[in-house]
């Protein structure tokens, strides 16, 4: 039985330089890379030589602690460069395309009577795997776990994040294949969480449940929160939505083509150049952008709340949908402090009129301040819409406590539900930051 | 503007780093954010940012603190000038020269708060190498409007230097303090001076002379008197009493701006009237003596316990930080102010004294409703563990 989910706490950041929803094909990318940062906590070991020829699917590297998690080549080239960074760590793997358009095949599988380990293996072997993230700590899952449910949310409520109704209209195929091969995977059940009115209610092999509330509604944290929230050495399996159809394709087609269908958003983008662009995972984002400014425009992978940023010459983060371009805000704001000016940035402070005013706004980088000890108490609570005392996590995380962040529900978020608390708190304390670098001390403590 | 900012830009610059002047970079940066907002950008984290800083949120506080300090000053005036020119109500003196009377007296124990005060926190903000915190600016307004008009300047220095140094910055500074800043002044004054703050004759300019007397409701009240002042007259302030807190109604006018502006916590103002008045008609309910049968409406105007519990008790680094445990503290702040009123009224400001034990409580009240949410995460575990070996 589907529950539906309301979520009351949150906000919605109403921003100007929406997407048109239209999908356009990208100019292929000169180069691709696969960026192991984009995998936390992962070490890769080369399969590789810089200089080798891969197929698109080809593994390149694999994960040192988890040696069957393989990850593939998305398209078909040449390796042209590995770049190392301090302590000869692997920064990236770029591979320049070739025309040849080879690719690995696997053999196809009937679902309907594929079991487990099949599926398993197949996702392990064609490089799928790392699309499959864990709960807790937000990292790739281990090849030898069953979880108690898999989570996707189709529902995106970040600022101008793209929205997975547009990029998932062409691959309903794909995706329900992907849903029922995932559906393999866990003891429980496949939880598909999708806003009002969703093409996607019809999906079979998943329990599918409506979405309703402010941003972060759309966060698969709070929904699995909502539903069935994960307790102490519990596993639970998230997807996103379009990695869900590259799995589908996998098992209907034998092979690996990580699409990658992307919003460009946000202010600095030219209005004609905002729409979906269909690309491949590891795109250089000058495909789709040019080269701009990066002096007075900064490019977002992902949404303006959690995304990397990135300069002309990178490349685009292994999961994201969107790609944001915004102002900077290295400005000065003569007294900037003064309650009740400025009220054209947003904000959810009732300090601003900006909430009253409504509308959508132009936002920049601007901190809007500057680092203070806590002391405003009670607006961590409003965002985050969870059972979970915020700034009480927040401490225990700080103060590397590891029982009393078990005791507050560690184990429940992620970096992401800290989002908007990193955008609205007073002390411009980087919450997110915090959240991470506590789940990676339970990584290394517990595991 | 722009030549304001090329000139911040030239000062700062034996500031920058590896300059002569570099460890006093804080000193400088107070006073250019505090011009301009500065050109920041996000780093890690999310890439937009509120609009909101510490410094809107504490100049909210102060401008919610100005309706009680401007009819605090008209009042000091009023109070002192009334007696000394023989008129029959202190609504009879002129207007102008109560609050120019009221001004000047009030506004050198506002410069010597803000002075020594912010003197402190520069030197410490300098020798622990971060920004100075507004949280100063609200505490220097209040120490002054808490405090009776004639104390000796010295005095208030000290208490301030007490309070900052012990009070906060033993702690660890803003937002590490136990004790609310202020109300640990008007303590450690209260104990270190009583004869300056305490007694009947220190709440009006000059009363200790023969020719004025300025009794509170309270002080006549402790020696069985009758009370010679109406509702009307304590919830408008024209009683006597410390500088800024006789008012009821200038404090609701600031509780309204803290509320509106989600600054202050409403619950614990509300809660806190709440808690004021439940003790209030208990004492009533008994009503052995006149203090105990003075109306518990009477107790929510008359003193401090307005201004108490609006600007002291809703102080977020000392008061409880869960929702609940602001509900359970500001009652309790009420309901041992009247408490402690009732029972000694050698001690004025009963709600002073209450509001600094419920700081020193309030980390244990938010133990247990912590506590509350804990337990509820173990019972879960528990249950899906049972299922587990059921199944």
């Amino acid at each position: 039985m589907s529950k539906d989910i309301r979520v009351k706490k949150g906000l919605d950041l109403k921003l100007k330089g929406e997407a048109d929803k239209n999908i356009v094909a990208a100019p292929q990318s000169s180069i691709y890379a696969i960026k192991p940062a984009d995998f936390h906590a992962m070490v890769p070991k080369l399969l590789l030589k810089e200089g080798a020829i891969v197929k698109a699917g080809e593994p390149i590297f694999y994960s040192k602690y988890d040696e069957k998690v393989k990850f593939a080549a998305p398209v078909s080239g040449s390796i042209t460069e590995i770049l190392r960074g301090a302590k000869r760590r692997i920064l990236e793997v770029r591979i320049s395309p070739n025309t040849s358009n080879e690719a690995v095949h696997h053999e196809n599988m009937d679902l309907a009577t594929a079991s487990a380990d099949q599926v398993r293996d197949l996702l392990l072997e064609s490089g799928c795997w790392p699309f499959i993230i864990q709960r807790p700590y937000s990292v790739i899952a281990n090849s030898g776990d069953t979880p108690k449910s898999i989570f996707i949310s189709a529902y995106a409520t970040a600022p101008l994040a793209g929205d997975p109704e547009v990029y998932l209209a062409d691959k309903m195929g794909d995706f329900q294949a992907g849903i029922t091969a995932l559906s393999k995977l866990t003891s429980g059940k496949v939880h598909l969480s999708v806003g009002k009115g969703s093409s996607l209610q019809g999906v079979e092999n998943a329990e599918v449940h409506t979405v309703t509330g402010p941003h972060p509604a759309g966060n698969v944290g709070v929904q699995i929160h909502k539903l069935d929230p994960i307790n102490m050495g519990e596993r639970v399996w998230t997807v996103g939505p379009e990695d869900v159809a590259t799995i589908g394709h996998l098992f209907l087609t034998g092979e690996f083509k990580p699409e990658r269908t992307v919003a460009l958003v946000g202010t600095d983008a030219k209005e004609s150049d905002r729409k979906y662009y269909n690309t491949i995972v590891g795109a250089q984002v000058n495909s789709i952008i040019g080269t701009v400014d990066t002096d007075h425009t900064r490019i977002i992978s992902g949404d303006v709340l959690t995304g990397d940023r990135l300069s002309n010459d990178q490349f685009l983060n292994y999961y994201h949908n969107t790609l944001t371009l915004i102002p900077e805000g290295n400005e000065y704001a003569f007294f900037g402090w003064m309650p009740f000016t400025r009220n054209n940035v947003p904000s959810n402070a009732g300090t601003s009129f900006s909430k009253l005013l409504g509308g959508k706004r132009t936002v920049d980088t601007n901190l809007n301040g500057e680092e203070r000890a806590l002391v405003v108490t009670g607006e961590m609570e409003e965002m985050l819409p969870m059972d979970i005392y915020p700034l009480q996590l927040i401490k225990a995380c700080m103060a590397g406590n590891i029982e009393q962040m078990e005791n507050l529900g560690i184990y429940e978020v992620a970096p992401e539900d800290f989002a908007l608390i990193d955008f609205t708190n007073t002390s411009k304390l980087e919450a997110q930051e915090v959240i991470r670098l506590g789940l990676d001390l339970m990584i290394t403590e517990v595991g | 503007m722009k030549w304001v900012r090329n000139k911040l830009d030239q000062a700062r610059k034996p500031f920058e780093p590896g300059q002569k002047f570099e460890k006093f970079a804080p000193a400088i940066n107070a006073f250019d954010t505090f011009l301009y907002t500065p050109n920041h950008t996000t780093k890690k984290g999310a890439h937009i940012r509120d609009v909101v800083d510490l410094k809107r949120t504490m100049i909210t506080v102060v401008f919610a603190l100005i309706p009680a300090l401007l009819f605090g000053m008209w009042n000091t005036g009023a109070q002192y000038l009334y007696q000394d020119l023989g008129l029959a109500n202190v609504t009879d003196v002129p207007f102008w020269d109560a609050f120019i009377e009221g001004a000047i007296l009030v506004t050198p124990l506002i410069i010597v708060s803000y002075v020594v005060g912010l003197t402190i926190e520069f030197i410490f903000a300098i020798y622990r190498g971060h920004e100075v915190n507004e949280g100063y600016l609200v505490t220097g307004l209040l120490i002054p409007m808490i405090f009776p008009v004639d104390i000796p300047l010295w005095m208030l220095a000290i208490s301030v230097a007490f309070a900052v140094l012990i009070g906060k910055e033993a702690f660890g500074g803003t937002g590490m303090n136990i004790l609310n800043p202020a109300l640990t002044a008007r303590a450690f004054a209260f104990f270190a001076y009583p004869l300056y703050m305490s007694g009947n004759a220190i709440w009006v300019h000059q009363g200790a002379t023969d020719s004025i007397s300025g009794e509170t409701i309270l002080g006549t009240l402790a020696q069985g008197k009758s009370v010679a002042y109406s509702f009307f007259d304590a919830a408008a302030g024209f009683i006597p009493g410390s500088v800024s807190e006789t008012s009821t109604i200038a404090v609701l006018l600031g509780a309204a701006i803290l509320i509106l502006t989600k600054v202050g916590s409403w619950r614990i103002i509300l809660s806190g009237f709440a808690g004021a008045a439940v003790m209030g008609l208990i004492f009533n309910a008994f009503g052995l003596n006149a203090l105990m049968q003075f109306d518990w409406y009477m107790h929510l105007v008359v003193g401090g316990l307005a201004f108490g519990l609006v600007f002291m008790a809703t102080d977020p680094v000392s008061a409880a930080q869960t929702m609940k445990g602001k509900w359970i503290y500001g009652f309790l702040c009420g309901f041992f102010g009247v408490m402690i009123r009732v029972f000694n009224p050698a001690y004025p400001e009963g709600i002073m004294l209450a509001i600094l034990l419920m700081n020193v409580f309030a980390p244990t009240i938010d133990h247990y409703v912590i506590q509350g949410n804990v337990s509820k995460r173990k019972k879960r575990l528990a249950k899906a563990k049972a299922q587990l070996q059921t199944a």
